[in-house]
């Protein structure tokens, strides 16, 4: 175990250190990023004013599917998952995951179940294009034949997410230093934890919930017809079943990364430490009983829509505690702005009028006028843009040093910070405004009264595309030279990771550290 | 491992492989198989060449990693920390298809208690009855489709002409559910008595109990195959017979393909134990799991035995 890495690519095809599987994941998922925000840009080009200008409606539909599953299951969580792998084992002070080669088998699932969804484009009839929610029947009886290959990649993507979610149990349960106890984790373990937990209780579902699209499709079944007594509605349930744990599990492993964060930069330990923990698991929980705020206006008793609004308001108290915690953490700290930090605040602010848009979209009567309109895409794009992703790449700048040893360019960070921080606002903020006047989701062309919200958020999305260049710029000039990082990197951080020497070693913590 | 000695009180070497040549050949494997899947159901002829290569490779690499498994064990490379991590993976792994199930399970019960109910004029969404499926009732299992309701013959949505629900009590004796849940329940008890057997080292009793086990197994999946041949063939109820027959096949088809994997995979712990003399009374965890996994089996029976059939 003394050595380093093997030599030539093979390196990568047979690896099973974590923190190869780590890169190879975050890298993975930045090329998905980029594909997805290529068919993001597809759509603001085209929407940029009224009239049909650039693609075919038929394209467009294809565009917004993609673009959603891409970020969705080809970005977002597999950053969350590289890096769970590169930042667990040595913040809880293991060797490496508890099960190294399911491990690089989890990543290499991931190429392929991508390479055959993204070849839906080139296919007869073109990609899916139902949404990424893919509601029956658009997704069976009106589906092109495409959908079979889209299936097929859910099945397998699934089969990685769990893989990878067993392992990260199964390394948090089994690896942890003597002395580590489960209240002294770091809170992004601790998050990844209840997130691993929640991807086990939910992938299986969505495999079911296409598996009975497979069958509805191909072997004649009516789960999702009502003409045989099966319900299109049953399709919705079950698979926001899948779909509301899904949105926590790309945001609570932000949540751990901002709580790492923020302390460092504030000077000050995490406020409420335990409370975090506890809100975390909250929130998980929650997430199961609240999946029929998505469909409040499918025809649900009243009983039903009752239950549900109260549900989804009641994740506000914990996901409250949380913005507490790092508001007051940063509360009469000795407060710094690096480029990890300014992305932490910006996700503090921003994911919290995420937070408040979804409130209001929780109130059932509200949500009726809401309902697939531009208020809900501003909403969950605050939720995940500003939430997931700048959390991602918070942890990237944070990490980076860390991982090869030298200081990222901090000019360009900010450079790219600020691009990115107003090239979003000015993308999704005026989407908030169009909505309420009652511009619908996934239309290629609309009323001349949404002209100038969509022009401007058009230029928004081609300035937030622009900032991710620069980050990819400055990522590749940090691996490739710059100044050389100390073990601490920052200033007093907290965690066995920053232990270490940077560049970490291809090896850490073969023999476990002792925790006081 | 040695020069560990001076550590080895408070920490014993957690073994990580080398690299492994198998995870990317299994996503080769499965990548082939799905592929191949599907372009074979939408009409490639080329489609059950990779089909079946795909599944032919993925089947080699599970039975080289699964070897590998073995004897890394076998030579001591294996921790007691290192055991616990393949005991939470299984644990967490039933978890998931308890999920899988669970989605099934759902289904079924959404539709028979809330769907069907509100489209026959039921509670305050009872509107649709008479705007969609004007004197349409509900009835479970569904034996006429909303389709059938409302297009009489020229439906092409056809309900079963007969359905697996319970006869009747006194009837149970002929009633083949009754007699593969007998099967089952008792293979669980074989199966629990042949781990007893293993953990006091009596290598006959637990070939013998463990062989029993993989025989009842067997005999369930005839049973259900002779089910499954006697509802398509007398019964006229098949995957096109509406939400019944859709509900009905997957729940039990996906038990069925469930049951399957389990015996298989105790028919290899079986072989493992008469041909190579595999397991020790205190470490045959591929045996452990393998039985957890034919405990799992034989609980969603149960639930499939009250919900799709005694209750159905």
């Amino acid at each position: 175990m003394a050595h380093g890495p093997a030599k030539g690519f093979t390196r990568w095809l047979y690896t099973t250190n974590h923190k190869d599987i780590g890169s190879m994941y975050l890298w993975f998922s930045f090329a998905m990023f980029l594909l997805g925000g290529v068919f993001a840009l597809v759509i603001r080009a085209e929407l940029f004013e009224p009239g049909l200008q650039i693609v075919e409606p038929e394209l467009f539909n294809q565009m917004t599917t993609m673009h959603g599953l891409v970020m969705v299951f080809g970005a977002v969580m597999p950053a969350f998952v590289g890096l769970a792998n590169w930042m667990i084992p040595m913040m809880i002070g293991a060797p490496d995951m508890a099960l190294p080669r399911m491990n690089n088998w989890s990543f290499w699932i991931l190429p392929f179940a991508f390479a055959m969804m993204t070849s839906t484009l080139f296919m007869e009839g073109g990609a899916p294009n139902f949404g990424w929610t893919f509601y029956a029947p658009l997704s069976t009886t009106y589906a092109p034949p495409s959908v079979t290959f889209f299936i097929f990649a859910v099945h397998i993507m699934g089969a990685s997410s769990i893989m990878g979610a067993i392992n990260i149990i199964a390394t948090i349960m089994n690896m942890r230093a003597p002395g580590m106890t489960y209240m002294k984790m770091p809170l992004f373990v601790w998050t990844w934890f209840i997130t691993a937990y929640l991807l086990i209780a939910v992938m299986p579902v969505l495999a079911g919930v296409v598996t009975m699209m497979l069958f509805d499709i191909h072997f004649g079944t009516s789960f999702f017809d009502a003409a045989g007594g099966g319900d299109p509605v049953l399709f919705q349930h079950v698979f926001w079943f899948f779909g509301h744990p899904e949105v926590y599990i790309m945001i609570l492993p932000a949540f751990g990364i901002v709580s790492a964060i923020i302390p460092t930069f504030a000077r000050k330990p995490l406020f409420g430490y335990s409370s975090m923990v506890y809100a975390t698991a909250s929130i998980a929980f929650l997430s199961f009983v609240v999946w029929a705020h998505h469909m409040f206006t499918v025809g649900m008793p009243l009983a039903g829509e009752l239950a549900f609004m109260y549900m989804t308001m009641l994740i506000a108290v914990p996901t409250g505690v949380k913005v507490f915690n790092w508001v007051t953490t940063m509360f009469k700290g000795s407060m710094t702005f690096e480029t990890p930090m300014l992305f932490s605040v910006a996700f503090v602010i921003l994911f919290t009028i995420g937070g408040f848009s979804g409130l209001m979209l929780a109130i059932a009567p509200a949500d009726f006028q809401y309902h697939d309109t531009y208020f809900v895409v501003a909403h969950f794009h605050y939720v995940l843009v500003p939430g997931a992703i700048f959390s991602i790449t918070a942890g990237v700048y944070y990490w980076l040093p860390k991982w090869c040893g030298n200081m990222y360019n901090e000019t360009m960070g900010k450079t790219h910070f600020w691009t990115a921080f107003i090239g979003l606002n000015l993308t999704f903020f005026p989407m908030h405004f169009a909505g309420l006047s009652g511009m619908p989701r996934r239309i290629p062309d609309y009323n001349m009264m949404f002209a100038d919200w969509n022009m401007i958020s058009s230029v928004g999305a081609f300035l937030f595309g622009a900032a991710q260049i620069l980050f990819l710029f400055n990522v590749i000039a940090t691996i490739r030279g710059g100044k050389k990082a100390t073990d601490e990197v920052w200033e007093n951080p907290e965690g066995l990771e920053w232990t270490v020497p940077s560049p970490a070693p291809y090896h850490t913590f073969s023999k476990p550290p002792q925790v006081s | 491992m040695s020069s560990n000695q001076d550590n080895a009180v408070e920490h014993e070497e957690y073994y990580v492989p080398e690299q492994s040549k198998l995870p990317i050949f299994a996503s080769i494997g499965l990548f082939l198989t799905v592929w191949g899947a599907a372009n074979w159901l939408n009409g490639d002829a080329n489609g059950p060449m990779y089909f079946f290569a795909g599944s032919l490779m993925f089947a080699f690499v599970l039975w080289n990693w699964f070897s590998i498994v073995i004897s890394e064990n076998i030579q001591g490379l294996n921790s007691p920390q290192l055991k616990k991590s393949y005991v939470i993976g299984m644990a967490w792994f039933i978890f998931s298809e308890v999920m899988f199930f669970a989605a099934f399970f759902g289904a079924l019960f959404y539709v028979r208690s809330l769907a069907g109910p509100w489209l026959a004029g039921e509670g305050e969404q009872g509107l649709g009855n008479d705007l969609i499926w004007p004197g349409y009732e509900h009835e479970w299992p569904v034996m006429t489709t909303p389709d059938m309701a409302a297009n009489g013959d020229s439906a092409t949505m056809r309900g079963p002409e007969q359905n697996m629900s319970n006869p009747g009590l006194a009837n149970w004796l002929g009633w083949l559910p009754f007699w593969n849940t007998a099967i089952l329940l008792t293979s669980s008890v074989t199966c629990h008595i042949a781990h007893g057997a293993l953990k006091k080292d009596n290598r006959s009793q637990f070939n013998l109990w463990l062989g029993l086990t993989v025989l009842l197994g067997i005999a369930f999946i005839i049973l259900q195959i002779e089910e499954y041949v006697h509802a398509y063939n007398e019964m006229g109820l098949t995957l096109e017979s509406g939400i019944y027959g859709a509900t009905f096949f997957l729940l039990t088809g996906f038990h069925g393909a469930h049951v399957t994997l389990g015996t298989f995979m105790l028919l290899v712990m079986l072989l493992r134990s008469v041909l190579k003399g595999h397991f020790k009374s205190d470490d045959h965890f591929g045996f452990e799991s393998a039985s957890w996994y034919w405990h799992f089996v034989d609980v969603v029976w149960v639930g499939l035995f009250l919900y799709v059939y005694v209750f159905g």
